[in-house]
């Protein structure tokens, strides 16, 4: 079903660092068990891929409560791990400083629509109330707000101050808020439990701020917030240890396609696929990195249908 | 198990014999409810015996739109349940993601004919021309069945319906979505109690849902209701009107060593069923299948495997969504044998004495008359026997979901997507 070597995963972490026939580059010896560079990879590409499903959550008709749910709950589980392995530091400081947004797999505050509102409140987002903090845990975030001009700010953080908190990131699809709340009626106004804020991975270099105005705008006015951070693989990562999880990967591993007979369930995916050239088969691999803001500008007016 | 049928249909949604089980409802995708009658044995024509044969069709639900959150309503029935036959009229409700209604099926053979006003076509007649009058009398017809909406119980719901339950008092039902429980009166179309609501103050904090919900055959006060995490909380009417707080929690313990990214998903529950008896409750994750004694809470009595060798599969069954297939379970009319369905066409029944097991597939070839199912079998070692099937050429686009055992006799009814099948036990 995987690719060789690739040992199966998940089911049991414990076994990891004693897996033989891993592809990867050898695992840090002394480093805990979920630092094996296979089981790190199953663990991104499962995050990846519930992010996705996450945010394609918008079709005609209602999104399932349940498998919403359960998704969440997914992504919240591998959030809570990486933040205990620090690898989740990692991840998120390898975003802020990366340059390119371009070509991949859009995580986070999900599609779900998001009312005016609560977009220009302006409010800081709420404290991930469910994954909380983590004693010692300090990350970088991009947070953008305000309405009017785009106010970018680097957030160091630390554990004392939970209003800015990291996986305040995540709080879109964690929330899954504008999802869910979308089946509420009565709670639709002045309830802002969708993120307002706007968080976007770090692309933070000048000539690209007024795509990020755009960006803003397109978000402000329509109904869909495109997920703004994304969970990408960086062409040349400034992190060597980001870079070591990632080296090895193996495109053919995510192909699931040739997992089950019959063809593989259209939808969110077709979406995907068609509006970038790399499916959900190419998740992790090391393409080439397109630069342009643009090309996500233009795919994000495709899915709000502008 | 032999003698099959095979109907074609929309996509299948739901299955259910009536308390006889001479009537055998389905409903599907397109929000139609078609019914199915058992032929009465007859001595002229003894093959037709115990035939099923189509009684009724009707539409039952039609889409709507939401104009407020511009979505959809799909006309997708998503339940049926009859209610226990009161005089010669069938009644049952059925419901889509936000309203149920309660049908009425009446059969009418006899028409009225020489009506005084109207001719026989239905002309009125010339009032001058009325010379006598005539006592109009009933001529017998053919059959026909009618179906006629008698309640419309609306906009209770503002999450997705996923079961409705008729009480044991024949007078009331629950119907629950996601969030909430609502127990209505048969009567009463505009008012219902709301008993449950798992609804967040914050919805940022909701991590668990309703999956499933049923009232007890007996005892009109009792109902439980299961969770996507893999519990079971069974609640008392008399104890609350706001049956937040439980009577009984089931839960199993999970094992630590199998413990994945998954085990939520997969623990979670998607149908809940008590037995005829009203002592056990069945309960189907996406694995297994359990069979929980009501006065022990701690663990179920039972536990069956259904499809245990998709669990090394189960990072692909994420990706295509198969992992949140809902799978529903019924019991036999003794309780002594249990069924659900699998993918490929599969279907897996258990001998709750004999404790054997047997897998099944529902398939063109096994409904011709008179055909035996053959067992099948998937391998799941290395090596795959002659005429066993292994795991990875099972398709997972063929899926039971529904399945539906006669009340009192060895008659199943199982659909496969748009396909309904019926098979029986002839014993000559």
């Amino acid at each position: 079903m995987f690719t060789k070597g690739t040992k199966r995963k998940f089911s049991d972490p414990g076994e990891e660092p004693a897996s033989s026939g891993d592809p990867g580059p050898a695992a840090p010896s002394a480093a805990a068990r979920t630092l094996s560079s296979s089981y790190s990879l199953q663990r991104q590409s499962l995050l990846d891929m519930s992010l996705i499903k996450l945010q394609l959550c918008h079709m005609l008709v209602e999104p399932n409560l349940c498998r919403s749910v359960l998704i969440a709950n997914t992504v919240r589980q591998i959030q809570e791990e990486m933040t205990q392995d620090g690898t989740w530091h990692i991840m998120t400081q390898a975003l802020a400083a990366a340059q390119c947004p371009a070509d991949r797999l859009v995580a986070t505050e999900v599609l779900c629509r998001q009312t005016d509102a609560a977009a220009q409140a302006g409010q800081s987002p709420k404290p991930f109330s469910v994954v909380g903090l983590q004693e010692g845990y300090h990350s970088e975030e991009v947070v953008m707000e305000g309405d009017v001009e785009t106010e970018v700010t680097m957030s160091s953080l630390s554990p004392l101050s939970p209003q800015l908190s990291s996986a305040s990131y995540l709080t879109g699809p964690f929330e899954v808020g504008p999802c869910w709340e979308e089946e509420d009626e009565e709670e639709e106004e002045g309830d802002c439990e969708e993120n307002e804020e706007e968080d976007s991975e770090g692309c933070l270099s000048d000539g690209e701020e007024r795509d990020q105005d755009h960006l803003n705008a397109d978000s402000r006015t329509g109904e869909k917030v495109f997920g703004t951070f994304e969970i990408k693989h960086p062409a040349s990562p400034p992190d060597p240890a980001l870079e070591e999880l990632f080296s090895d990967v193996d495109p053919s591993y995510y192909d699931l396609d040739t997992v089950l007979t019959g063809t593989p369930k259209m939808g969110p995916y077709d979406l995907l696929e068609s509006l970038s050239s790399h499916g959900p088969t190419a998740l992790s691999s090391s393409s080439s990195c397109r630069s342009d803001l643009n090309e996500l500008d233009h795919i994000m007016e495709i899915i709000v249908g502008s | 198990i032999e003698q099959g049928l095979c109907f074609a249909a929309d996509i299948i949604s739901t299955v259910e014999f009536n308390y006889s089980g001479e009537l055998l409802a389905t409903g599907d995708k397109g929000g139609r409810v078609v019914i199915f009658q058992h032929e009465q044995e007859s001595k002229n024509r003894p093959h037709l015996r115990g035939e099923y044969n189509v009684y009724s069709t009707f539409q039952s639900h039609e889409p709507e739109f939401d104009y407020l959150k511009s979505l959809e309503i799909e006309e997708k029935i998503n339940k049926i349940r009859w209610l226990p036959q009161q005089n010669a009229a069938h009644f049952l409700l059925s419901t889509n993601d936000k309203t149920i209604k309660l049908w009425k099926i009446s059969e009418r053979d006899k028409r009225a004919e020489g009506y005084n006003l109207k001719d026989e076509d239905g002309r009125l007649r010339d009032p001058f021309r009325i010379t006598s009058l005539r006592v109009p009398v009933l001529m017998p017809m053919d059959l026909m069945v009618e179906a006629s909406p008698r309640r419309i119980f609306a906009n209770a719901h503002t999450y997705h319906i996923n079961s409705i339950s008729v009480n044991s008092d024949h007078e009331t039902y629950l119907s629950a979505d996601d969030l909430r429980i609502n127990l209505w009166h048969l009567e009463i179309t505009d008012r219902s109690f709301n008993i449950v609501d798992i609804k967040p103050a914050n919805m940022e904090e909701l991590t668990e849902v309703i999956t499933a919900a049923e009232c007890h055959p007996h005892q009109c006060n009792v109902f439980v209701y299961s969770s996507s995490k893999g519990t079971i909380r069974l609640c008392d009417m008399r104890a609350a009107a706001l049956c937040d707080r439980h009577s009984k929690f089931f839960e199993e313990p999970e094992d630590p060593s199998s413990r994945s990214f998954f085990s939520e998903i997969i623990s979670s529950i998607s149908d809940v069923k008590f037995s005829h008896s009203g002592r056990y409750m069945m309960t189907r994750d996406y694995l297994s299948v359990k069979v929980w004694d009501l006065n022990m809470e701690n663990r179920p009595v039972e536990t069956y495997q259904v499809h245990e060798y998709l669990r090394s599969k189960l990072c692909s069954l994420y990706e295509n969504d198969c992992i949140f297939d809902k799978f529903e379970c019924c019991w036999n009319g003794s309780d002594s044998a249990i069924m659900t369905g699998s993918y490929n066409n599969f279907f897996r029944m258990f001998d709750r004495n004999t404790r054997r097991d047997i897998t099944l597939e529902a398939s063109r070839e096994s409904s011709k008359p008179r055909a035996t199912l053959k067992p099948r079998k998937v391998s799941t070692g290395g090596k795959r026997k002659k005429d066993e099937i292994s795991v990875d050429s099972l398709d997972f686009n063929k899926k039971i979901l529904h399945t539906a055992w006669h009340p009192k006799e060895n008659v199943i009814a199982v659909a496969a997507t748009n396909n309904l099948y019926i098979f029986q036990d002839k014993i000559n």
